[in-house]
């Protein structure tokens, strides 16, 4: 009760402060300073959070709270019936923000789209280089190999010529790199000799449009007046950026903010008894796994790989790591996204059959390495106790295991090399929702060497994953993925261990907020009660 | 005293020199770098991970590096953040004043404390004052910062809600930054309560951050009051019949102060260390926030300048600290 006085007063004191007596602000307690304000050449999601999300749209977007695409920018589009060319019908009069530093001459068309996308894919591109040359989501999404033109039919249509038909596209154009920039905007900072400001002094036609950003502070948003969805609901939108996530959670209590995201996982049932605070959770799409590396013996053989499945007591990792705030995973995709295989089974726990498993196999007195990551991630909060876990569920079956962990920027090269002597502990958290993302990106051939950790190529699961991107109808695609994953849990390159679930703790008054699966943090339609 | 100056600002420039080169190895030698963290769990083939590189420069001869850096370190261009893409000078200077303001209070909370707890100490010698505060000094001393700022946020702003937990103003005050000092800048713009505001924000992170030094100097000015209490002069002025007051405050401890100014000057390093993990928690936007940030993100010209930078001014502090001891203590000569 002595909270929500609080809450209630420091509303009443912000409503009274503003200049307009009815001014609604919202304040985010972020956990860390957004890297620059244009995402394209960022990966960070704290860098989304705080420039894609409130100050951008996209062609395509995703629908809060669902990894669902839906239009944006592009009123509709039409697909070629060979599915290489994408035909993108543009929202007619919508207006870049109008601020103290800008003021647009035009509304949005297609040169923006080309701008947008063309400074990150032609080297040539007076902009290429302006943030230097960085463009990770963009390459790593393989776009430069995918896109063969883009067109501009008219000045309300795009078209985007693919060298082969990639079903998962949509969805990539939903990213925070795919943002649209005003080209208007760029011209005129590239005249006066200003193009660093394109990151620090950002012009969107998001929800919500910049005001100010004190460096490691305060970021302040207010709402776009002439928004195309139309104005939010709150008038101004405050990142107040806190670090600490005990700190962030005190600030919460005090009423200095209305969300804190990240909370601690030992806080969350302390938080979820608070009469002040209503939290929020989501199943996250994300994946903790052990890659086993199938290209070295002896777990190039299935039999040492499911054994060491079988030997692995999840439920007490589950417990002991992610402290319910999570669910076994089966599949390498999560429950809530399309194509999940709900009949597959996991390999049980079982250590005496592991035991028999391995004699059959021939391995004797294994020892072996698990690699433990440095940090704390959303898909593993506490790599060390896991491989800890880990060591003695496979010291029961006569495996001694040596647990290796490396500074993170280092672990995450080694851990790409083909040649790795060990089993990895790592993650993944969805970038658009689909199965191809995790599939594709995770465990097809193309990735071995890189993302795929395991370094498994099979050439039955490949032929699937590369077959579903080139179908359009999702139905069929859903079949195909669903026997791509049958055909991994018969092959095991990895331990599937967990899917972590995402809290929100927010104040009390604040509705409508909805917990991206994605792991976003986005205020538009979000509204505070009085 | 010119001649002084003269010999201490030439030393300065070794001293540069070697800064720069430890920032810049320092951080290179950690593993790990700021393409590979940029990266993250997608990784990126080794194709584009060497056209990166050459496109960060990170390609060349590490000697051929340093020198470039030097080279333009001369010409005071300090590079540009790879992550921010802004000058690391401008990061630097927009952040300072935040950590110069709170260092100011925590050392002004410290001294204003710390000298006169010292004096009553040794003056009361052996009495249950002396004895408590030095074992409140050892305790003080040995404080985890992190475990006694998140201690005092959860008493004095959660439970007793009298301080607000971080930031520098509270979010209702919205105005340009003038001088970068917030107690400066919310004066100037003139709004009501906004002073109010900025110094109660300030409470906390001062307890915090001033903490250690307090004990250190609370701890000094004893030993050193004693030490010079014992002294003849010191019997003399009591024998020629000067007040208790003007014993101790006069002869005694002006004398006693040239140690104690000495380790005041000390305690600057501590406050930057101290800096760090204060600003963290207090979400202080300063430079050892700045620091911790960029050495987590690789940021190798925002690390190198940043601590070529902090360098300069601990050595202008000391400087400083330097000439204060003419002023204490007259007996001291600049000249050889």
């Amino acid at each position: 009760m002595k909270m929500a006085t609080r809450l209630l007063a420091a509303t009443i004191l912000a409503a009274s402060f503003a200049t307009a007596a009815e001014a609604k602000t919202l304040v985010y307690c972020s956990e860390g300073s957004p890297e620059g304000f244009d995402p394209a050449p960022y990966a960070a999601g704290t860098t989304f959070d705080a420039s894609s999300k409130p100050i951008y749209n996209r062609l395509t977007e995703f629908e809060r709270g669902t990894t669902n695409v839906v239009p944006g920018l592009a009123e509709k589009w039409d697909v070629s019936a060979d599915g290489k060319e994408y035909t993108f019908h543009l929202r007619k009069g919508v207006k870049f923000h109008t601020t103290d530093f800008f003021t647009p001459t035009r509304d949005f068309n297609a040169d923006d789209v080309i701008f947008s996308f063309n400074r990150q894919n032609n080297k040539d591109d007076p902009w290429y280089g302006y943030a230097g040359g960085n463009w990770e989501y963009w390459v790593g999404m393989e776009m430069p190999a995918l896109i063969k033109e883009m067109v501009k039919v008219d000045d309300y249509t795009v078209k985007l010529v693919l060298n082969e038909p990639n079903s998962p596209m949509l969805a990539n154009l939903a990213m925070d790199f795919a943002s649209i920039m005003s080209k208007e905007y760029a011209d005129k900072l590239a005249a006066d000799g200003k193009q660093a400001d394109l990151n620090q002094a950002p012009v969107g036609t998001g929800p919500f449009q910049f005001v100010a950003y004190q460096k490691d502070a305060v970021i302040r948003y207010k709402a776009n007046p002439e928004y195309w969805e139309g104005k939010q609901a709150i008038d101004d939108l405050i990142f107040a950026i806190t670090t600490d996530p005990a700190v962030r959670i005190q600030k919460l209590k005090a009423g200095e903010c209305h969300a804190a995201p990240y909370p601690n996982p030992a806080d969350i049932e302390a938080l979820k008894s608070d009469p002040a605070i209503q939290m929020l959770d989501q199943a996250g799409l994300n994946i903790g796994y052990l890659a086993y590396n199938t290209m070295m013996k002896p777990f190039d053989d299935v039999r040492v790989r499911k054994a060491l499945n079988m030997a692995i007591n999840k439920q007490a990792i589950l417990d002991a790591v992610y402290q319910t705030s999570g669910q076994l995973a089966t599949n390498p995709i999560p429950p809530t996204m399309w194509s999940y295989n709900d009949k597959t089974q996991d390999d049980p726990y079982d250590p005496e059959a592991a035991k028999k498993l391995l004699e059959e196999a021939g391995v004797k007195d294994l020892s072996m390495k698990v690699w433990a990551m440095p940090v704390s991630r959303p898909y593993n909060p506490n790599a060390r106790r896991m491989a800890e876990l880990i060591q003695s569920d496979f010291a029961a079956v006569g495996v001694k295991v040596e647990i290796v962990s490396f500074e993170w920027g280092e672990y995450l090269k080694r851990g790409q090399d083909k040649n790795r002597d060990g089993a990895l502990l790592q993650g993944w958290t969805g970038d658009n929702g689909d199965p191809d993302n995790f599939l594709g990106v995770l465990l097809g051939c193309g990735g071995v060497g890189g993302s795929n950790r395991a370094n498994w190529c099979d050439p039955a699961f490949d032929e699937l994953i590369k077959k579903a991107r080139t179908i359009a109808d999702q139905g069929e695609r859903a079949a195909l993925y669903e026997q791509a994953q049958v055909i991994f849990k018969e092959q095991a390159p990895w331990a599937t261990i967990a899917h972590s679930t995402t809290f929100m703790p927010l104040a009390k008054n604040v509705v409508n907020y909805k917990v991206d699966p994605l792991g976003s943090h986005r205020f538009d339609g979000v509204d505070i009660t009085e | 005293m010119f001649g002084f100056l003269l010999r201490r600002v030439g030393l300065v420039i070794p001293t540069f020199i070697g800064v720069s080169l430890v920032a810049f190895f320092f951080i290179r030698l950690l593993p790990g770098d700021p393409i590979l963290l940029m990266a993250g769990e997608r990784g990126l083939s080794p194709e584009r991970y060497a056209e990166l590189l050459t496109r960060f420069g990170f390609d060349r001869p590490i000697w051929e590096q340093y020198l470039g850096y030097l080279g333009a370190l001369v010409q005071g261009d300090f590079g540009t953040s790879i992550v921010t893409k802004k000058p690391v000078m401008d990061e630097f200077f927009a952040l300072f004043p935040a950590t110069v303001e709170l260092s100011i209070c925590a050392i002004l909370f410290a001294v204003v404390l710390g000298i006169p707890a010292g004096v009553i100490a040794a003056v009361k010698r052996g009495s249950g004052f002396d004895h408590g505060l030095m074992a409140t000094a050892l305790v003080g001393y040995s404080m985890p910062i992190f475990w006694w700022a998140l201690l005092l946020i959860i008493v004095f702003s959660g439970i007793l809600q009298w301080t607000p937990v971080s930031g520098r103003i509270s979010l209702l005050y919205f105005f340009p930054s003038v001088t970068g000092f917030m107690l400066i800048d919310s004066l100037i713009s003139g709004q009501k309560g906004a002073f109010a505001s900025a110094a109660s924000h300030l409470i906390l992170p001062t307890i915090v951050l001033g903490t250690i030094p307090l004990a250190v100097i609370a701890r000094q000015t004893r030993s050193a009051m004693l030490e010079v209490l014992s002294e003849d002069y010191i019997r003399t002025a009591r024998a020629k019949g000067l007040s208790p007051f003007r014993v101790v405050g006069v002869h005694a401890l002006r004398n006693a102060l040239i140690p104690v100014v000495t380790t005041i000057g000390l305690q600057v390093g501590t406050l930057i260390a101290g800096a760090i993990l204060t600003e963290t928690i207090f979400s202080w936007p300063g430079i050892g926030k700045w620091m911790v940030d960029s050495i987590f993100r690789r940021d190798y010209p925002s690390v190198q300048g940043g601590l070529v930078l902090i360098a300069v001014m601990v050595m202008i502090v000391n400087l400083i600290v330097d000439m204060l001891y003419g002023l204490i203590n007259p007996k001291i000569r600049y000249t050889r």
